[in-house]
């Protein structure tokens, strides 16, 4: 009898040592892979043939970023550095590395790109754009004003800036709440109907691209609306249309703990990926997306309960869902010349990673590929770029070494990649 | 028995330790006795403010070794019942999203639970009595 208790309680340590084992390698499902391109230090992990290398370091809380047919690179500043808001960047050597680096102008903020010859800036209140010139890294002389008067808001407030080809601009305007509560992020609030926050933010604003001092409410144009916060905005040029990503909406557990268990909280709902055309209503804040039940539900603010649908039928549904709280920041659509053909047309998108997972562990921190053809996804999302965290698990957003945040595409087809922790800039390439 | 175990046993200590790194840290909170501010905070704080009181970069600012928690009380009982809607500098770091009011919180939860943040997160600073937050209330009405 004591020997087979032994045999059973050494067999059972066993399991139990091969059970820790297992449960130690879990975490470690981005470690390097066999025969994965990494003859780089940048620590990313990226396909077969891809490599990175670091562009510059300790910028700034970078926020989104452009690149001019010069190679020169911008990046806005979410707060300003020894009193300027953007950064830009040259490499004069070929290597990859910048070595010029110069600071300027005094508007920080998210929204950057580069338009018909000029340096779009998205600050938080106003828009406003630089001349470039081909001898200047940094822009000379005064900024115009190309739309002004966007609510001062103290949530949401990044505009992020697209650029049709037929001289028109788009400017994501966030709701400034989660989920237009009556008492503002305030559990079992219930929310403001309708909702007056749609009228001036919560949607998607057209203005001209080359008209200046217009004003939102007066010559700017609502394109869309019932859109949350939309950080991640493209035009995609092969159809013509414009796209966003949304941060879905917080807190469900925490305000609802009589409808949403805790995990529902962590789990729901969607970031939704949208295909947005002029008129539609995406349902912020009345509705949420389920990408378990394939469904918009009504938001429980608004009488929802994680089950019933109501108004949010007629609302225009996501492309595609990608898990919840993992924050797209910033949208691409690849049409470089250099990554291979599966990349071309395909959207690459940064989520910038969760605060909102508690007591689990933080997701995103990644770039994610979405293959397209026709304007439409061709196949499921999968992970382009990971690394950036720098550990296996990340707790709190704060623990990761690096967060991506915004892309572009340079001349020569390759991938740079912003982080908005630490201020580094990834060039990243394709058999280079 | 034992001697077929300790080796096994040792081994599996050192894998447990070895795992450390990967821990939740949440599953601390049941080692440790129950406070009624700890609970407070994990209920109403903790998912802006993270587990560890470190915040969220750009967004929500640290509630750790930071003179907005160890410092005036009369201020930060404000921020608790009022909210905060300006920007504000944390350990050097600007931030200005708007943190809702929490004037649905009783006097007793917010004097556990500020004294739970000026004794934890870095903070060494003195307890907050029900007095002190009754008495901000009211001057706030």
């Amino acid at each position: 009898m004591a020997k087979i208790k032994n045999t059973l309680t050494a067999g059972l340590s066993i399991i139990g040592i091969i059970v820790i084992l297992f449960s130690c390698t879990s975490g470690s499902r981005h470690d390097k892979k066999e025969g994965s391109a990494l003859a780089d230090t940048s620590g990313l992990v990226l396909p077969d043939g891809f490599s990175a290398v670091v562009v510059a370091d300790n910028l700034g809380r970078c926020r989104h970023i452009a690149v001019n047919e010069n190679n020169d690179v911008y990046i806005a500043l979410d707060n300003l550095k020894d009193g300027f808001g953007t950064v830009a960047l040259r490499d004069t050597t070929d290597d990859g590395v910048a070595d010029i680096i110069q600071y300027f102008g005094k508007y920080h903020g998210t929204g950057l790109h580069i338009h018909k010859g000029y340096l779009y800036f998205g600050a938080d209140t106003i828009v406003v754009r630089y001349k470039l010139a081909a001898n200047l890294l940094a822009p000379a002389g005064e900024p115009e004003v190309i739309a002004y008067g966007f609510p001062n808001e103290r949530q949401h407030a990044a505009k992020s800036l697209a650029f049709d080809n037929a001289g028109n601009m788009y400017v994501n305007v966030g709701g400034p709440a989660n989920a237009c509560m009556e008492e503002m992020r305030t559990p079992g609030s219930p929310g403001k109907d309708p909702c007056p926050l749609l009228e001036f933010s919560a949607g998607i604003w057209k203005f001209k691209d080359d008209v200046t001092n217009q004003r939102q409410m007066k010559e700017g144009y609502r394109y869309a609306t019932g859109l949350r916060n939309c950080v991640a905005v493209e035009w995609n040029t092969t159809v013509n249309k414009l796209y966003v990503v949304q941060h879905g909406r917080d807190q469900l557990y925490q305000f609802f703990p009589e409808y949403y268990t805790e995990d529902d909280g962590i789990n729901l709902p969607s970031e939704e990926f949208f295909l947005v055309e002029e008129g539609d209503d995406f349902g912020w804040p009345y509705c949420y997306y389920d990408h378990y039940k394939n469904k918009k539900l009504l938001a429980p603010e608004y009488g929802g309960d994680g089950e019933i649908t109501g108004r949010c039928e007629s609302k225009k549904d996501p492309i595609m869902a990608f898990p919840a709280h993992i924050a797209p920041n910033d949208l691409i659509f690849y049409t470089g010349a250099q990554f291979p053909e599966k990349y071309k047309n395909g959207a690459l998108i940064a989520f910038h990673g969760s605060w909102n997972r508690n007591p689990q562990e933080q997701e995103g921190f990644y770039i994610v590929f979405v293959p397209f053809e026709n304007g439409l996804p061709s196949g499921d999302w999968e992970v382009f770029a990971d690394g950036f965290k720098g550990k296996d698990m990340v707790m709190s957003p704060g623990e990761a070494e690096y967060r991506p945040m915004g892309l572009a595409v340079g001349p020569d087809g390759s991938l740079f990649v912003s982080d908005s922790q630490k201020g580094r800039v990834w060039k990243i390439s394709y058999n280079l | 028995m034992f001697k077929t175990q300790i080796p096994l046993l040792i081994v599996l200590i050192i894998f447990m330790f070895s795992c450390k790194s990967g821990e939740n840290p949440s599953q601390k909170a049941t080692q440790e006795k129950p406070d009624n501010g700890k609970l407070v905070y994990m209920k109403y704080c903790l998912s802006c403010h993270q587990y560890d009181g470190s915040g969220v970069p750009g967004m929500y600012p640290p509630v750790k070794a930071t003179d907005w928690v160890s410092g005036d009380k009369e201020r930060l009982i404000t921020v608790v019942i009022k909210g905060l809607d300006k920007e504000i500098e944390v350990n050097g770091e600007i931030y200005n999203n708007e943190m809702p009011s929490h004037h649905y919180l009783s006097d007793v939860q917010i004097a556990d639970l500020l004294t739970y943040l000026r004794s934890n997160f870095g903070n060494n600073a003195g307890p907050v009595t029900v007095e002190e937050v009754t008495g901000v209330r009211k001057k706030l009405e």
